[in-house]
This record gives C-alpha cells, structure tokens and sequence, in this order.
C-alpha cells in the first residue's frame, strides 16, 4: 500500500471516529470533523460549478463567438443584486424567467406522473378484479390497496367532521397511514445500519486490518 | 424504582453501545444468512439479461459518499452485469457531489472486470462517462433530445462525437432502459421526465429511507424494477453471483433489527405497565 493511502485511512478513521464521539457528547473533535465536512463540501461545490457551468456555458461559449449567451449570463449576474440593498429588486426579474420556464416545464410532467398515473393506477385495480381470470389473491389483494387509498383520501378530507361514517373510514385511513409510516421506519432503520456497518467494516478491516469473518 | 422504571431511565448511550458491541461482533463472525431475491430485482436482473450484445443502457449514478455504503453494491453489481453481458452503459453522475465517486466506481468495474475475463472495457467504446453538470431537470430532458445539447463532451473532456459507441446513440431512443441509483430526489425526476416525458423504460435503486415512496411507481409500470437499500444491493449482488459488502451487511443488519425490535418491545411493555400502575395508584 502506498503512502497517500495510508495517509487517507488514518485520516478517514481520525474522521470517523470524530463524527462517533458526538454518540458519546457533544465535543471539538466532532465539531472540527462537522466544520471540515461542510467546508470542503462548498468548496468542492464552488469548484464543479465553476468547471461544469460557468467555463463551459459562459466563457468558452463567449470566446466562440455565440454572443447570445450573453442574455443568460446577464440575468445570472443579476441575482447577485439580491446582496446590494437598494438594487436588490432587480433580482426578482431573473428569479421571475426561473419561476416561470421551471413552472412550465415542472407542471404537467409532474402532474401527469406523480397524480394522473397514480390515478389511473387505482382506476387499473379495479379493471384488474372485473378481468375474468382474476385469481382470489389478486383479487384481494387490489381490495385491500383500494380501500387503504380511498379511506387515506378520506382522511385527508376536512370539509366534513369526522364523526359517523366518515369518522370510522377515517380511522381506517389513519390505520393504513400508519402502516406505510412503519415500513418507512423498518427501511430507514435498515439504511441508518447500513451506514454503520459500512463504517465499522472500514474501520474494522482497512484500518486496523482485523480478519473478516 | 421497578424495571420497567429502569429501563425507561436508562441512558441513550447504552442503546448506541449495545448496537455498535452487535455489529462489530457479527461482522467478526463467521456466519450467514439467505437473501430471498424480490420480484422488482430480478425484474431488473432479467431485463439486462434479455437484451443483445451491443445494445446500450443509462446508468444514472445520482449518489454521493454519504449514501455509498447502500448504492456502491448496487452500481458494481449493475455494471458487472453489463460488462459480462457486453452491453454498452452510458453513465451519468447528477449529484454535485457524486462525479469523482462515480468515476472511481467506473475504475473499480472495469479493473474487476479484467480480473475476471482478462478483457480490458474500454471508455468510449464499452461504456461512456459523462459526468456532471447542474440543474438535474434541464440535463434529464436534454438528454431526450440529444445527448450532446448537455453533454457535447464527455467527463475526460473528449468529443462525444469522437466517441465510437456514441456514433449511433442520439437520445433515449437508443437506449433500451435507464437505471437510476439515487440517493436524491434524481428519482423523482427521471420518473417525471425521463419516463413521463420521452417514455424511457426506467428502473431504480434507492436508499432504505426513500425506497417506500417508490413502490407505488411499481404498480404503474412507471418503473420496471425497484432495488431498496441495502437488502436490494445484497439480492443484485446475489443475482450477478458475486456475493459482497451487501450480502456481509445483511448478516448483521438481521441481528440489529433483532436488536432494536428488542428494544421496542421493552419500551412498550414499559410503557403499558407503568401506565397500568400510575392508573392504580390514582
């Protein structure tokens, strides 16, 4: 192994075991390690942004003669007025070009995604059921996901008090709700374990060169 | 003070103790556990599977080193597959922090691959890297058009137009499928622009935090294959039969769920049973 890598473990360990006093108290290694990280992620940000965008969009287009990319670059320049007062206004006409393209873009590729589809999806269960070769399970199975939607949907509905009928639905809604929450917290207890074990399995094997089970 | 009391006392770090004495003893251990493979991973493993030699895949590594330990897997499992089975990958990194990680994985895949085979992937003509550039939106739906609008270079500053496997690749059109391992909202992008808009077949693999969000996409054939967090790592890893970090992983992950569902039980016992003793008392 050469010298830098054995540098960069020792340095990645000392980094690690920092970030794990903080389990313990709160303490200026951790704080140190926390400084650093956010440090050297904006400048690592700094840096892609400027290689990635600003050389290649501004500078090099500007060089080859497309004076057009002015008219981008001259509202980018004009965000920066959001930090003079008294200029601070001209900023909104560049953020207002960003709303208004991102809106057009974003809105019915969204919307047609993340809500048509998914309805079409719960319309589709039902089609499912009807077809003739529909097995019990799926069957079930479809019944068990409509009603969770539909009494979710119900839930969510403030327009009439929750009492009777829409009550009892809704209690049902809040069931499946807290189903879904569960088998969030199982995977996101699952990928906070990753985390650990990836980091015991560096310190464990790569740093300290234990044999692995 | 009862033990249930005690227990409801005890301090945090004890918790964090016993989790860390667990994983560091299981992973010392030499033992294993089965991984059962899902329908949504292997519906990824069969979809590369069915596809010819020469054919040609997005990957999109929109990830970064804080979530690797989950995706890292995923991404050389995907990429040991293609490379075995000849197909061409374009691969993208669209997280601000992922490029560099994203290259040094791409390193990692090719020299296992020479391990393996003996055969040298070369970029440009087995696979092409085309690294980073801002506002995920805009690339994604660049890309649709023409991969050269966002990218007319690669990530080492080569001509796309120089590239041989490049030569009959436009956009989406000439790809067979794109799969997107994210640990950022990517996910949610490439469903709204790069299925919803050009209707590219997509699949993913997301961390554990984010995987249940995805499963209803699933249903809608909006997405052909999910893998969720480590246990999808560990089932590609198992598919493309090279068992590694995932497959270790979950050995202890079993014994750490174990662990904190004990923790759980002892808190709600504790609970109810202090509960019943304050009602008695009053």
């Amino acid at each position: 192994m050469d010298w830098s890598t054995t540098i960069g473990i020792w340095v990645a360990a000392f980094l690690t075991l920092a970030i794990f006093s903080f389990l313990y108290k709160d303490n200026p290694f951790y704080k140190f390690a926390e400084h650093l990280m956010v440090g050297v992620s904006a400048g690592y940000w700094v840096l892609i942004l400027f290689y990635t965008a600003f050389m290649p969009k501004v500078v090099q287009n500007l060089q080859a003669g497309n004076w057009w990319y002015l008219i981008p670059t001259l509202l980018g320049l004009l965000m920066w007025t959001r930090l003079f007062k008294g200029w601070s206004w001209v900023s909104r006409y560049p953020l207002a070009i960003y709303i208004g393209v991102t809106s057009g873009v974003a809105i019915t590729l969204e919307m047609k995604a993340k809500v048509i589809e998914q309805l079409y999806g719960s319309i589709d269960l039902v089609t499912q059921m009807n077809s003739a070769n529909a097995s019990t399970a799926l069957t079930v199975n479809n019944l068990i996901i409509l009603i969770g939607v539909i009494t979710a949907l119900i839930y969510f509905f403030f327009s009439k008090e929750h009492k009777g009928a829409t009550g009892f639905l809704a209690q049902i809604g809040i069931a499946t709700l807290m189903i879904g929450f569960g088998a969030s917290f199982g995977f996101t207890v699952m990928a906070r374990i990753s985390l650990l074990i990836q980091r015991l399995q560096f310190l464990m094997f790569d740093w300290i060169n234990l044999p692995r089970g | 003070m009862n033990f249930f009391e005690k227990m409801f006392a005890i301090d945090r770090r004890w918790v964090y103790l016993t989790l860390f004495v667990a994983v560091v003893v299981s992973l010392l251990l030499d033992f294993s556990i089965p991984v059962p493979i899902s329908k949504e991973a292997r519906n990824i493993y069969n979809y590369i599977e069915g596809l010819n030699a020469g054919d040609a895949i997005h990957l999109a590594l929109d990830y970064d080193p804080s979530v690797s330990a989950e995706l890292d897997p995923m991404t050389l499992s995907v990429l040991k597959q293609c490379f075995t089975k000849d197909i061409k990958v374009i691969i993208t990194a669209l997280h601000q922090f992922g490029p560099a990680l994203a290259a040094e994985r791409i390193d990692t895949a090719v020299a296992r691959h020479a391990a393996l085979t003996g055969e040298k992937k070369i970029n440009g003509v087995d696979f092409v890297y085309l690294g980073y550039k801002p506002y995920p939106v805009l690339i994604i739906l660049g890309m649709g058009q023409n991969y050269r609008i966002p990218f007319p270079r690669d990530y080492y500053g080569v001509s796309l137009d120089s590239l041989p496997m490049m030569a009959n690749i436009r956009n989406y059109s000439d790809v067979k499928a794109v799969i997107n391992i994210s640990g950022t909202s990517a996910t949610d992008w490439w469903i709204s622009y790069g299925n919803g808009r050009y209707g590219v077949p997509l699949a993913i693999g997301v961390t554990g935090v984010m995987a249940t969000e995805y499963y209803p996409y699933l249903q809608t054939d909006q997405i052909f294959g999910l893998l969720g967090g480590l246990k999808g790592a560990a089932e590609y890893e198992m598919l493309v039969n090279t068992p590694g970090p995932a497959v270790e992983g979950m050995k202890v992950q079993i014994v750490a769920h174990a662990i904190i569902i004990l923790f759980i039980v002892i808190g709600n016992v504790g609970f109810f049973a202090m509960r019943r003793s304050e009602k008695r008392k009053a």
